[in-house]
């Protein structure tokens, strides 16, 4: 069976499939693709089955060395400078923050809850790979690869997520509503897959008391005390006591995925 | 009706109860109707539902939810505790009580576990003794270590697994919250009724 040595993991390489939906009520967060059509085109491209563990590559791709020849496939940001003599080093990411390495075959790890997909905030999966590690590739698929260079979306210079307010816009004064989707919020270098942290006019409160844990989808945007939002990526926890002035629409979730820190974006409400 | 539904994004609503009970109920009935719902969470006397495709409508099983029914009695569980937390002094300058009062009212009641959240298996449990009700932590710790019993406001709580943490740590417990390969992996559900017994 083919398998591959992690020479180097690049600043985060982590194993990702679709994640744990339905558990949130154990305390069980997504988890999964922070880019999940980056995701699923690569493992079509190779010819796995849908919902095969691939690695999630961010800032930076692996430096990784298989003990045969292989097909991968890169998805999600860019990555210009992939080299494949003797080692697959797939260099740097552009424009994106996540590139996708989906081996035919997919990533064999032992799953946890149905999933393979490493959780930063609760430990669930597998950890984040290192330099060193030997990891296992699943059988040959009977599905033949589809080699292709496939336009993806790109990231916009001026990111826009379209937003539905609430559930707890009540919490905040009007002004705070106009100024989430009027400032530029800046991607702050602490955000990750559990939180994107945002830098912008602090959000204000209407109501100062305290509201009681309630659960939380991916998307939310989370206002501490401090008034700069946070938007919750899959890594999540289910349940949290911060009001959430508003919801990043599913569509423009993998966009989120895929902003780099110190950038900016913007939110504008969707319908 | 006394219900508030809110938006939870373009693929979620987020439900308000009167209170809690209701929320349990709720949360039963759409579990056991086909719904075609992804998550299902219990909060505070709310209900976080989500889906990916469009699912029937909610409104009439929500309505079920309301009319109050016979008290469901959730399974009784035991978890065994060492009482010698870093906190429990901390806890009796508090309250004003003694190491040995604090511990003896811990362990005096019945708790309820009213929702799971912030890691894999930690319920939140209700029902505790009001004297007991303190604040959490200013600055809460990094880390907790797995089995920790802790308390904050009207809540305690087992930490399942070593984790940042702002409740006050009145002891520990070797039962195990939550084991992805145990079925059901999490110990404790909504309903359950937990007695701490000093071990």
């Amino acid at each position: 069976m083919t398998q591959f040595e992690v020479v180097s993991p690049g600043l985060l390489l982590t194993v990702q499939d679709r994640g744990r939906p339905g558990l949130a009520h154990l305390g069980v967060p997504p988890s999964g693709a922070a880019d999940p059509a980056a995701y699923e085109l690569g493992n079509r491209l190779v010819g796995n089955p849908p919902g095969a563990a691939a690695l999630e590559a961010t800032m930076d791709g692996p430096v990784l060395r298989f003990d045969r020849p292989t097909t991968v496939a890169l998805t999600g940001a860019t990555t210009p400078e992939v080299r494949t003599v003797e080692l697959l080093e797939v260099g740097r990411c552009v424009g994106g923050v996540r590139t996708y390495v989906s081996v035919r075959g997919g990533i064999e790890v032992e799953p946890t809850l149905g999933s393979r997909s490493t959780d930063l905030l609760t430990g669930l999966g597998p950890a984040p790979l290192r330099a060193g590690d030997v990891v296992r590739v699943g059988p040959e698929p009977a599905e033949q690869p589809r080699p292709a260079t496939v336009p993806g979306p790109g990231v916009p210079d001026a990111p826009v997520l379209r937003v539905v307010p609430g559930p707890r816009d009540d919490w905040f004064s009007a002004r705070a509503l106009e100024s989430l989707c009027s400032e530029p919020w800046r991607v702050s270098s602490s955000s990750n897959r559990v939180g994107i942290r945002l830098e912008g006019p602090p959000l204000e409160r209407a109501r100062h008391d305290e509201l009681l844990s309630e659960g939380l989808v991916t998307g939310a945007l989370q206002v501490p005390a401090s008034g700069q939002p946070i938007l919750l990526m899959q890594d999540h926890p289910t349940t949290g006591g911060y009001p959430v002035i508003a919801v990043v629409h599913s569509d423009d979730l993998w966009l989120a995925g895929q902003l780099a820190p110190r950038r900016c974006v913007r939110f504008a409400i969707d319908g | 009706m006394n219900v508030t539904i809110r938006r939870a994004g373009d693929r979620g609503s987020l439900i308000e109860f009167p209170d809690n009970a209701a929320a349990v109920r709720a949360a039963r009935l759409l579990r056991e109707e086909p719904s075609g719902l992804v998550d299902i969470v219990i909060g505070h006397a709310t209900v976080l539902v989500t889906w990916v495709e469009e699912v029937s409508d909610l409104v009439p099983i929500v309505e079920r939810a309301l009319v109050p029914e016979p008290e469901m009695v959730g399974r009784s569980v035991e978890i065994p505790v060492r009482y010698d937390g870093p906190d429990l002094d901390e806890v009796a300058r508090l309250t004003g009580l003694s190491q040995e009062e604090v511990v003896a009212r811990h362990t005096g009641v019945e708790h309820v576990a009213a929702f799971l959240g912030f890691q894999p298996g930690f319920a939140y449990l209700l029902g505790g003794d009001e004297e007991l009700h303190v604040p959490r932590r200013e600055v809460p710790r990094t880390r907790v270590p797995g089995g920790t019993v802790a308390i904050a406001g009207p809540y305690s709580g087992v930490y399942p697994r070593d984790s940042p943490g702002g409740w006050r740590l009145l002891g520990s417990t070797a039962t195990a919250m939550f084991e992805p390969a145990r079925e059901p992996p999490a110990l404790l559900t909504p309903g359950d009724r937990v007695r701490f017994v000093a071990a």
